[in-house]
């Protein structure tokens, strides 16, 4: 069936609320205002105000009653509303989600599901822009999901509920009208394995997230070229399929990583060492990178475009790839 | 004021325990038995030991980094802390965490936190999954002044009294926001007051008096028991010692200590005892004895303990998975 992105999250989290009563939503207008992108829309109304929750602009402390709350026995599903406002909850995340297990002595867990849409690309400026998935990816303790699909924005959050431990969900805003083929009756997704989205055999572009359609769209020009490009989405980035992605240089020899984040020590340079470490002599040439330009995100659209990665930049620098390694 | 003279020699074995383990604890560090910060809770003790006196093992304790006295109060074995410190497998916490992070679980103490004011959230929510599920018991939070000038303080402070969580947040009030004293950091100083703001109920009463701490921590525990919502207390306290081991105190003076250490708690809860028949010399003594041998035992089990092998450096990182 097809549906949104937005209609995906939304059914995941109707069907949890429905099937474990331990389940229950908070964040900054989920209830009556049915969530910042609508996502939340009519969950109040069926399970009630004790389990879809409006909390007050408190960042630090709904993150951190999500992680008692979660010691105490129940299922937080913490929304926040974007990635921006999460830096206001980071002690809790980065002091606590993220160590009482270990500081514990293995006597806690903290099964927390936090959801936070991500990313520009909507002409928001400097402080509703962030891409800060590899922040939070460098944090061993948790993980860090970026569905970029419908059927994985389901998938994905069905499969955060079974985890033990934190899990951080990125929800890209540009995707939630997005469609594409969801299976209600299809299960959680398996954390931790990327997803080829495209095969092919000359290069292979590597991304996450809201940059997935802008490659696949340079994967369509390159095509026009004969240029056959491979396509994998990360899916998960931590912990990360690598091995998915040293079968796929061992047959291309070429790689490209599309990243939102800013491109100085950004998630793509994590790829690419990783590439590096397991791959080089599989590689014709050195890994590229397609990040964002190191400057805040202008407002101005035509600004806010040369800063963000492009469909266009990919082609460019998959060109250039060939070009000095073909 | 009365009290039974059983319960009474149990406080004040309790608080010579927490004297005994933190005085014990300074000689070991120096020794380079025990490494990392280490924050002595004496002068402190009466405030653990009388408000611990309120809560039943369904509830939950949350702590700071000066959790020694809470962790003892709460019957946490001594050996197991003192293992924790040395930094040995058989500690609290594995030896993953050291004086600032003791946990146990199969007690409901739910940690020391080590940022300032971290912990205030997570009693939120551990009251919060109480609330849900329909339990009736009390998360008790302490944490110090220094704790009033964070954000998660008053945020926490707010959600608890919107949607009326079982909190008794304690503020153990010492003065010192590590160096710096209660007027540098703090607008309004008489921290009860805060609660105003957020429609809770408070008191405050004196730390240095385990009887008087014991009483207002159960009229504040049977008020959130009752449903009332959450309730703060401070608690007005002292630090005889330094901040930390490697505190200098330079930013007090000698006399404003001296003068502190007139009212210790365990001299003052002694010597009202004694004027009320209900201690002897051979009581005091008893105690003194009893906790040497407890004191002594715990470094036993703490030199005993074995070292975590460094294969399991990665453990406890990720829950395990069952396949």
């Amino acid at each position: 069936m097809k549906t949104t992105y937005r209609e995906a999250v939304r059914s995941a989290l109707s069907d949890a609320l429905r099937s474990d009563p331990h389940v229950f939503l908070m964040g900054e207008d989920v209830g009556r205002y049915g969530g910042a992108f609508a996502v939340s829309r009519g969950l109040l109304e069926e399970f009630g105000p004790e389990r879809v929750r409006d909390t007050p602009l408190s960042e630090s402390t709904f993150v951190g009653a999500g992680i008692g709350a979660a010691l105490g026995g129940a299922r937080p599903i913490v929304e926040v509303m974007t990635v921006n406002f999460s830096l206001l909850a980071l002690d809790q995340i980065v002091n606590n989600a993220a160590t009482l297990r270990h500081m514990s002595g293995g006597q806690l867990s903290v099964p927390l599901v936090v959801r936070m849409a991500t990313g520009g690309g909507r002409q928001l400026a400097a402080q509703h822009s962030h891409s800060l998935e590899g922040w939070y990816a460098h944090i061993p303790g948790i993980t860090v999901l970026a569905p970029a699909t419908p059927a994985d924005a389901r998938g994905m959050l069905l499969a955060a509920l079974r985890e033990p431990d934190p899990v951080f969900i990125f929800e890209h805003a540009t995707l939630y009208p997005t469609e594409g083929e969801v299976d209600e009756s299809a299960g959680p997704a398996e954390i931790g394995r990327a997803a080829v989205r495209r095969l092919g055999g000359h290069v292979t572009l590597i991304t996450y997230g809201g940059s997935l359609p802008k490659t696949l769209q340079a994967a369509d020009l390159l095509a026009v070229e004969g240029i056959d490009a491979e396509v994998i989405d990360l899916r998960s980035l931590r912990p990360l399929d690598t091995p998915t992605l040293l079968a796929s240089i061992a047959r291309t020899h070429r790689a490209v990583i599309v990243d939102e984040g800013w491109r100085m020590c950004s998630f793509a340079a994590e790829v690419s060492a990783q590439l590096m470490e397991g791959g080089f002599y599989d590689l014709d040439g050195p890994v590229a990178r397609v990040c964002s330009a190191e400057v805040p995100m202008p407002y101005a659209k035509h600004m806010e475009d040369a800063a963000l990665p492009q469909p266009a930049s990919i082609v460019a620098t998959v060109h250039e790839m060939l070009r000095r390694h073909g | 004021m009365t009290v039974e003279r059983g319960h009474a020699l149990e406080l004040l074995r309790q608080m010579v325990l927490i004297r005994r383990f933190e005085e014990k604890a300074a000689e070991l560090y120096t020794l380079g038995k025990i490494h990392g910060f280490l924050h002595l809770y004496i002068g402190e003790e009466a405030v653990a030991v009388g408000a611990m006196q309120a809560f039943t093992p369904e509830d939950a304790i949350v702590a700071t980094y000066r959790e020694h006295g809470h962790a003892l109060a709460r019957g946490i074995p001594a050996g197991s802390l003192m293992a924790e410190m040395y930094g040995k497998a058989n500690g609290c916490s594995r030896g993953h965490g050291g004086s600032m992070h003791f946990f146990d679980v199969s007690r409901r103490f739910y940690g020391g936190y080590a940022i300032v004011g971290g912990g205030l959230p997570i009693a939120a929510g551990l009251a919060l999954a109480d609330t849900l599920q329909g339990r009736r018991r009390v998360t008790a939070c302490f944490f110090g002044d220094g704790a009033v000038d964070e954000g998660e303080f008053h945020e926490s402070l707010n959600l608890a009294a919107l949607w009326k969580l079982p909190v008794l947040f304690l503020c153990e009030n010492n003065l010192y926001a590590m160096g710096t004293a209660l007027a540098r950091h703090q607008s309004q100083t008489d921290i009860r007051l805060k609660a105003g703001a957020y429609a809770l109920s408070a008191d405050a009463v004196d730390g240095m008096d385990v009887l008087a701490v014991e009483s207002a921590t159960r009229r504040a525990a049977e008020a959130v028991r009752r449903g009332e919502g959450p309730y703060l207390l401070e608690v007005r306290t002292y630090r005889f010692r330094a901040h930390s081991m490697a505190d200098p105190e330079l930013y007090r003076t000698k006399e404003e200590v001296e003068r502190w250490k007139t009212r210790d708690p365990i001299a003052l809860f002694a010597t009202r005892l004694r004027e009320w028949g209900l201690l002897s010399d051979a009581d005091l003594t008893a105690i003194e004895t009893a906790v040497g041998r407890e004191i002594e035992a715990a470094v036993a089990v703490a030199e005993a303990g074995p070292w975590e092998p460094v294969e399991d450096l990665l453990r406890d990182v990720y829950t395990p998975r069952t396949p």
